[in-house]
């Protein structure tokens, strides 16, 4: 099975920014909804400031790398999202430490510490309609593909549909977290707009990594 | 889109570079990362107090830093919370070794942002204490969202420990006054039409000529209804009747009232409100011995008004009646 290595980890970013770039309008319109409208706005910005970076970051190995992007994220995107991607690149990096390529079962537990990260700086759970409802599913269908001797590119595919999965189900809920809960019951009815964007973060690795 | 700007991606720095040309008597204004100090800062042996916001709400938080009210202020992108590295080193930048207190907006992103800001402080040895401001009553409050918004509070609470710390108190009790002032603030808004968020282009909101919201936040998120357009008299017992009801305000009670403009509406409109709402306060045996009128949380360029009560004492008043010098609020200095 295939190994990822540091400049396969930048792809993956560079990836998910242009993703980010493309969608930019799709992801302020679904924030405009239930939010305050600046989710495409600022993550653009940030994951521009990220590819300002790539001569430094590329060849790095994947704990300093990912600490690039973090810090580089936090710095640079604002509001709960700059703060929320920031601390996931954060933990993961700690997680990857000095290593300049990861097992697919390695990237699990990379991706699964920038999870609890995640968790623990934004006090949020599955159900409660943030990006949470999308990364989790996502990575736990990435685990159990490849816990189960499946190769990287399925785990991948796998991680995709059940991240979607994840954000077709924040249509119907009710927000309890974030701006868009002060909505109530009006914030139903519209996709999360963070877990739009961690759909993308999936995608992105499906289709550098594969 | 119509504005007075040259681009959406340089507005905020252009803008805080004007408002320290304007003031640079009073305020210092550092770039990348962008924090707005006090001309003199640090002030040593005193609590520093930094808070800080998206920008769009002018004269909020930049316009408020300067002696007796905060020693920095930390604007991010418009809308937008600031970053923890701008809180990180505004705080810094400030503390005078008697410990920095944070005053927070209760917004996801502000508070997240705060939080990072501050452990990054607290692993360099400076003491902070973070307050957060949750005065709407247009949100419900409940475990099971994100809380009430800071709105309205946030500038009288400024006010109030800003002079509490310049009368040389601790961190501990700059800290505990500005729990007071927030659990005895209650505040609600209403907007007549949209704003523009400069780098989307087109109104946050759509509100049809002859409607408004009550309980508008002040980025233009939707508040408890939408309805017809009343009177100013009826719109103002909209906003006051919720208000006085939550603390609640009552008989023999002395307060501060503070209409403010969400920055469209003109002190014209706003006296007509302040007026209505004095009325019925006065009919209801609450008695308003303090009063502010005036654009100071602002909305960008959206039309309307919220109110904020403040319950006062002998300690709250003497703290608002200390002099103050910033670029948004002066007196007695």
């Amino acid at each position: 099975m295939s190994n990822i290595s540091s400049s396969q980890i930048f792809a993956w970013v560079e990836r998910y920014a242009k993703h980010i770039a493309e969608q930019k309008d799709y992801l302020t319109q679904l924030d405009a909804a239930i939010g305050d409208a600046d989710h495409g706005a600022n993550m653009h910005r940030g994951l521009k400031a990220v590819l300002a970076k790539k001569a430094e970051l590329q060849n790095a190995d994947i704990g300093v790398l990912l600490k690039g992007v973090a810090m580089t994220l936090i710095s640079t995107v604002g509001g709960a999202s700059g703060a929320l991607y920031g601390t996931f690149f954060l933990q993961a990096s700690v997680m990857a430490g000095s290593k300049t390529e990861l097992t697919p079962s390695e990237f699990g537990s990379v991706l699964e510490k920038g999870l609890a990260g995640i968790v623990l700086r934004g006090k949020a759970a599955v159900g409660d309609k943030t990006m949470i409802d999308a990364l989790q599913p996502g990575i736990k269908a990435y685990k159990r593909s490849i816990d189960s001797g499946e190769t990287l590119e399925q785990a991948l595919s796998k991680a995709v549909s059940a991240a979607e999965e994840g954000l077709q189900s924040t249509v119907p809920l009710v927000a309890r977290k974030g701006r868009a809960s002060y909505l109530g019951e009006r914030s139903a009815g519209h996709p999360d707009p963070g877990a739009t964007s961690t759909v993308l973060l999936f995608r992105s690795a499906a289709e550098t990594f594969a | 889109m119509k504005k007075l700007i040259n681009s959406p991606e340089n507005v905020v720095l252009e803008s805080i570079t004007g408002l320290g040309a304007a003031f640079s008597d009073l305020i210092k204004v550092h770039t990348n990362p962008n924090y707005i100090t006090r001309a003199d800062a640090p002030v040593k042996n005193k609590v520093a107090l930094v808070s800080g916001g998206g920008s769009g709400h002018e004269p909020m938080h930049g316009g408020f830093v300067g002696r007796g009210m905060l020693d920095a202020a930390c604007p991010g992108a418009v809308f937008t919370s600031p970053t923890p590295d701008q809180m990180f080193e505004a705080t810094k930048a400030v503390n005078g070794g008697k410990g920095v207190l944070h005053i927070v907006k209760n917004y996801t992103g502000d508070v997240l942002n705060f939080e990072m800001a501050a452990d990054l402080a607290k692993a360099e040895g400076v003491e902070v204490e973070a307050v957060v401001i949750d005065d709407d009553v247009a949100v419900k409050d409940s475990l099971w969202t994100a809380g009430r918004r800071g709105v309205g509070t946030t500038v009288l609470a400024e006010k109030i420990c800003g002079a509490a710390a310049e009368a040389g108190h601790s961190l501990k009790e700059v800290a505990a006054l500005c729990h007071r002032v927030n659990a005895t603030g209650r505040s609600m808004g209403m907007a007549l039409t949209s704003c523009t968020v400069p780098h989307v282009g087109k109104p946050t909101f759509d509100l049809p000529e002859d409607e408004m919201e009550i309980g508008i936040g002040i980025h233009g998120e939707p508040g408890r209804t939408r309805t017809k357009l009343k009177s100013a008299d009826e719109i103002t017992e909209m906003l006051l009747t919720p208000i006085v009801e939550d603390l609640p305000y009552k008989s023999g009670d002395e307060v501060l009232l503070f209409v403010n403009s969400m920055g469209g509406t003109p002190l014209l409109e706003l006296f007509v409100v302040y007026g209505k709402a004095h009325d019925i306060l006065t009919k209801a045996g609450i008695k308003v011995t303090r009063s502010l009128v005036g654009p100071y949380i602002t909305s960008l360029e959206m039309a309307g008004a919220s109110i904020t009560l403040l319950k006062l004492d002998a300690e709250l008043t003497k703290f608002w009646d200390a002099p103050v010098l910033t670029p948004g609020l002066r007196w007695g200095a």
